[in-house]
């Protein structure tokens, strides 16, 4: 399992470049210019990861995640998504690396093949950061006004965490403690 | 964006002065932007790199063959874009790398695709329905095999990461579908 995941960047990679010269292409001139518009890109997104990064630092530092915890609480019990994971489910579209922080927390208090450990792995696994995403491809463009992307998105990740509970439930079994 | 920037900034005002968390909330408005700007320096190589081997890729015509594969899917869920324009190729190779795994390719990929669609669209500042829908794709996580999870697992005693797995499939599949369902749904009310 280990051995093949090993092979599928350096094979993707090595085989496009190879491909590429078998058809003839000029492959270093035209890798080049390529790898130039890139970093035309990388410019044009680090204004509006400047601003989110800002906004999700101060949401992360100021308690506000707490205050939605709590008035979720009652909302997660209903669903039957255990109250441990709501820090876990709302910082996951936010923040990335604090995901993971929490994530590790669980994994240590509560053990990998425990119930709570399984349902945060299918979480982790199954959703994206999805602030950082949209702020990212939106950033790419002059596109201002998302529309309902926020909502779409936000609607998938919803139902992704309402699905782990339910998939864990479904394959591997157990309960809410 | 602006409701989101607004509404974030604000709540954490308010959140921190109730909770007399000032001290942090001025710590993290000086230092985030450092953050922003570490994190584009982290990205920047794979950018460039992968908008290099795209750009290879073009030119050898894998990119095309790829879309063409891809297109009984693509044709389905981006209406209004030819099977062999720049965006849905662009557009095959980030579901490509996603699938893979390849969270690395995926985003410079993404990013092109979105420059690709802004491009033939004309969509100006306000997004277009295809865009809506592929970055709905990508923040609703098409990975197959959850690599970082499963290494966490592992490091932390688990007896087997990957059994997870069918779990994480179907998750992903509902959270997938209730995303496209949805932006679809939004498109009809005409927002």
């Amino acid at each position: 399992m280990e051995n093949v995941g090993n092979y599928i960047m350096p094979v993707l990679f090595c085989g496009i470049i190879g491909y590429g010269c078998a058809a003839g292409v000029d492959v270093f001139s035209v890798f080049v210019s390529g790898a130039g518009k890139g970093l035309g890109t990388a410019v044009k997104i680090l204004p509006s990861l400047v601003a989110l990064a800002t906004a999700v630092g101060m949401l992360r530092v100021s308690g506000a995640l707490d205050v939605i915890c709590y008035a979720l609480s009652p909302v997660a019990n209903t669903l039957g998504l255990p109250t441990q994971l709501i820090p876990l489910a709302l910082l996951r579209p936010v923040s990335g690396s604090s995901a993971m922080v929490i994530f590790q927390g669980i994994l240590e208090s509560y053990h990998p093949d425990s119930y709570i450990g399984r349902v945060a792995s299918v979480m982790m696994g199954s959703t994206e950061t999805t602030f950082y995403t949209i702020a990212l491809y939106y950033g790419a463009t002059k596109v201002r006004d998302i529309r309902h992307s926020l909502t779409t998105s936000l609607t998938a990740d919803i139902v992704g965490f309402i699905a782990s509970v339910a998939a864990v439930g479904l394959f591997l079994g157990g309960g809410p403690v | 964006m602006s409701v989101l920037f607004v509404g974030m900034v604000l709540f954490s005002f308010v959140s921190a002065a109730f909770g007399g968390a000032m001290p942090q909330l001025s710590e993290a408005i000086l230092s985030e932007s450092a953050n922003a700007v570490q994190l584009v320096l982290k990205i920047l190589g794979s950018i460039c790199l992968w908008s290099g081997v795209m750009e290879v890729a073009e030119a050898s015509g894998i990119t095309r063959k790829l879309a063409s594969a891809f297109s009984p899917v693509t044709r389905l869920l981006f209406r209004g874009l030819e099977e062999d324009s720049p965006a849905m190729r662009a557009i095959t190779m980030n579901f490509t790398a996603n699938l893979l795994g390849l969270g690395n390719a995926a985003t410079p990929l993404g990013l092109t695709a979105m420059q690709e669609l802004e491009k033939q669209e004309h969509t100006g500042t306000r997004a277009s329905n295809n865009m809506i829908l592929f970055v709905v794709l990508n923040t609703a996580s098409l990975q197959l095999i959850p690599t970082t999870t499963a290494m966490l697992r592992l490091q932390n005693g688990s007896a087997a990461p990957m059994e997870i797995l069918p779990a994480v499939w179907m998750a992903s599949a509902l959270s997938v579908l209730s995303g496209i369902l949805m932006a679809k749904l939004m498109e009809r009310l005409g927002r």
